[in-house]
């Protein structure tokens, strides 16, 4: 198991894990848009791997992955681009969150060691659950890379008991019923759901679906040990008519985000 | 997996795997309400007041049994096998897709589910859904994609009138795909309250199994009409395949019988060399789509590739798990048949028999036909005639030039 994940999440600060999608808004700006990530703050990156179907996705990554697909992404392209950012960056983890059917098809004996090789620490398949993919699930672990779960407010106790005992990494927490980049964020609502995770798990807890500004950010923080941002990032680099505008923007707001989860005002 | 593990009455496991396909591939937040749906579904099929009422539904509601058909003309006009048509195309709201909304607005009632949501191609199980809906007083949204708002004008129209809202979807292809998208983001939204009615046997499990059931009442009915009427199954059974609803309802009572063939009939579209189709059975591989592994039409990268067909609602990239195992394990067999031969059987059963079948419909009889005119005349087709092509005229006229 990669140990990058377990160090993001022990830096004496919330781990901080900026979502963007591989290749939008354009694919030759992804991996600088990456390492501006860790500049502005980022302690661990998730990569959106584009897929035509995103059931569980709002509009804004929706077209981002169509955008991308346009542009000619593949999982291929992204562990390219993965490999390409390993070059300057041995040590932020990335994590590849997408759905199953590019994985099956790249082949899922094949996929694993490829993502390791290219430098990738876990993966995170929306709409794979534990009692499917047993057999990605195994070779991923033989590979070395995290396959990591959703637990969402409807899973019940014996959902969780299974999702905790499989999950590696860390685990990802649905913050509300919905899809992504929905404005439905309750922070305090997160209290329980957490508490039951952890019951189970010493795993680290992040959260995400929802977390769109610093102000969000802490105070879903303050129940979880990381916070995931995609939609509100991925609405700000489709709007960048540059490489150096997008690198700007994904730097900033990831500071201004940092920042206030810093500054957590006690 | 080797799919003879399975015999068809095993079928699926526990949790929903027809061999290596099926399950139940949805993001965490639907796992709970599909485990709901699943007990819902376990506890009032063995209630017999359940089933009472919906049997007295399709009966006076639905119009069931619905006939079967001896089409003599265009037996004679093939010159070999005797056709039969089983007459879903009678049924209430024109097709068979009110056996299953029947049976899930049921459910969902008696699981208190106040709203209920639904996608749709050809709009016929959008319209399937909504007048159950209207009858039941639940509120109803069914998701369409805009190219299909536009084919189907009529049926959208339909479902206006019995108080449904449709909902335009405009991602993607704009078709039946998109709109499942969309009704399963609209589910994980309201999940509390709102009851997913999926129209077809894809989908995450229990579905797959739930639709088939609820269809499955025109494969019994036929079963015994055959034997009453003709005193023999028979040798073949036809059925067009898009995700397979009516094709599974029929097969799936004569699985057992082993000398009655069963074959699936998918849009070859411009042609499978084309690329420009939706067989998925016929051109796919296996992969994982709208929450089941089955055989799929994508690219290398595996992107759900565009689909063609001049029917919408064959125009799906992927087709029910059930179908997919049957297809590997040799059970069934599945071939395709292009668009302009699904609309020389259009104009061939109007002529011949005064009877205008939808053109997804169209597409078995094609196919049925063909069979038909390479067997012997003390033999039998049945063709599952799976809804009638009223909405289809406007497409119809288009073709041949003309604007109503």
């Amino acid at each position: 198991m990669s140990g990058r994940i377990g160090k993001a999440f022990n830096r004496g600060r919330t781990c901080l894990a900026p979502f963007v999608t591989a290749g939008d808004p354009h694919p030759d700006w992804t991996v600088d848009i990456l390492h501006a990530l860790v500049e502005g703050g980022a302690d661990l990156l998730e990569l959106g791997v584009p897929f035509s179907d995103p059931m569980a996705d709002g509009p804004v990554i929706q077209r981002a992955s169509e955008r991308a697909i346009e542009r000619g992404v593949t999982l291929e392209s992204v562990l390219d681009m993965v490999s390409e950012f390993r070059r300057h960056d041995a040590d932020t983890p990335i994590i590849l969150m997408g759905y199953m059917n590019p994985v099956e098809r790249f082949g899922e004996t094949r996929f694993p060691p490829a993502a390791a090789a290219a430098g990738v620490d876990g993966l995170l398949l929306v709409d794979c659950p534990p009692e499917e993919g047993a057999a990605l699930h195994g070779a991923l672990r033989d590979a070395g890379l995290a396959s990591i779960f959703l637990v969402a407010p409807t899973t019940t106790d014996a959902r969780l008991d299974q999702i905790c005992s499989a999950a590696q990494g860390f685990v990802y927490y649905v913050s509300f019923k919905g899809i992504t980049g929905a404005d439905r964020l309750d922070a305090a609502a997160l209290a329980e759901p957490v508490a039951r995770i952890r019951e189970r798990t010493t795993l680290p807890v992040a959260a995400g679906f929802g977390i769109n500004d610093g102000d969000s950010a802490r105070a879903v923080g303050a129940f979880t040990d990381g916070v995931v941002i995609g939609s509100a990032l991925v609405g700000r680099l489709a709007e960048a008519g540059s490489r150096d505008e997008a690198v700007a923007r994904a730097r900033d707001f990831v500071a201004s985000v940092r920042e206030s989860l810093d500054n957590d005002g006690s | 997996m080797n799919p003879q593990a399975t015999t068809p009455s095993e079928a699926p496991d526990p949790t929903g795997h027809f061999g290596e396909f099926g399950g139940s591939y949805v993001s965490e937040t639907l796992m709970h309400a599909l485990e709901e749906l699943r007990e819902a579904w376990g506890r009032w099929r063995q209630d017999p007041e359940f089933m009472a009422r919906l049997d007295r539904d399709l009966a006076h509601y639905v119009g069931r049994p619905s006939p079967i058909y001896h089409a003599e003309r265009l037996t004679a006009r093939c010159g070999g096998a005797r056709i039969l048509l089983k007459r879903e195309d009678l049924n209430h709201t024109g097709a068979h897709k009110i056996n299953n909304t029947v049976g899930q607005g049921l459910l969902a009632k008696h699981m208190g589910k106040p709203r209920v949501i639904a996608e749709t191609g050809a709009g016929q199980h959008g319209v399937a859904t909504a007048t159950v809906a209207a009858r039941l007083d639940q509120d109803c949204v069914v998701y369409m994609g805009e190219t299909d708002i536009h084919r189907q004008a009529i049926n959208v129209f339909r479902m206006r009138l019995m108080g449904a809202e449709v909902r335009s979807v405009s991602s993607g292809s704009r078709t039946l795909k998109d709109a499942l998208n969309e009704a399963m983001r609209d589910w994980v939204t309201n999940v509390d309250d709102t009851f997913y009615v999926i129209g077809t046997v894809a989908g995450p499990h229990p579905y797959p199994v739930m639709v088939r059931d609820f269809n499955a009442v025109v494969g019994r009915e036929a079963r015994a009409q055959m034997l009453a009427q003709h005193e023999a199954l028979p040798d073949a059974l036809v059925a067009c395949v898009g995700g397979g609803s009516n094709a599974m309802g029929l097969f799936h009572p004569f699985i057992g019988d082993e000398d009655v063939a069963m074959v699936g009939v998918e849009a070859a579209g411009r042609g499978l060399a084309t690329g420009e189709h939706a067989a998925s059975l016929c051109a796919g591989k296996p992969g994982v789509l709208h929450g089941c592994r089955t055989y799929l039409l994508d690219d290398n990268a595996g992107q759900i590739t565009h689909t063609h067909s001049v029917s919408a609602g064959l125009d799906y990239p992927g087709v029910g798990p059930e179908h997919a195992w049957l297809k590997d394990s040799g059970r069934a067999q599945y071939v395709a048949v292009t668009d302009d031969e699904a609309l020389d059987a259009t104009r061939a059963l109007s002529r011949l028999e005064g009877i205008l079948p939808a053109l997804e419909s169209a597409h078995a009889v094609a196919y049925g036909l063909k069979l038909a005119s390479q067997m012997r005349p003390d033999q039998s087709v049945l063709i599952n005639l799976s809804g009638r092509g009223d909405k289809d005229v406007q497409t119809l006229a288009e073709i041949e030039g003309l604007s109503l």
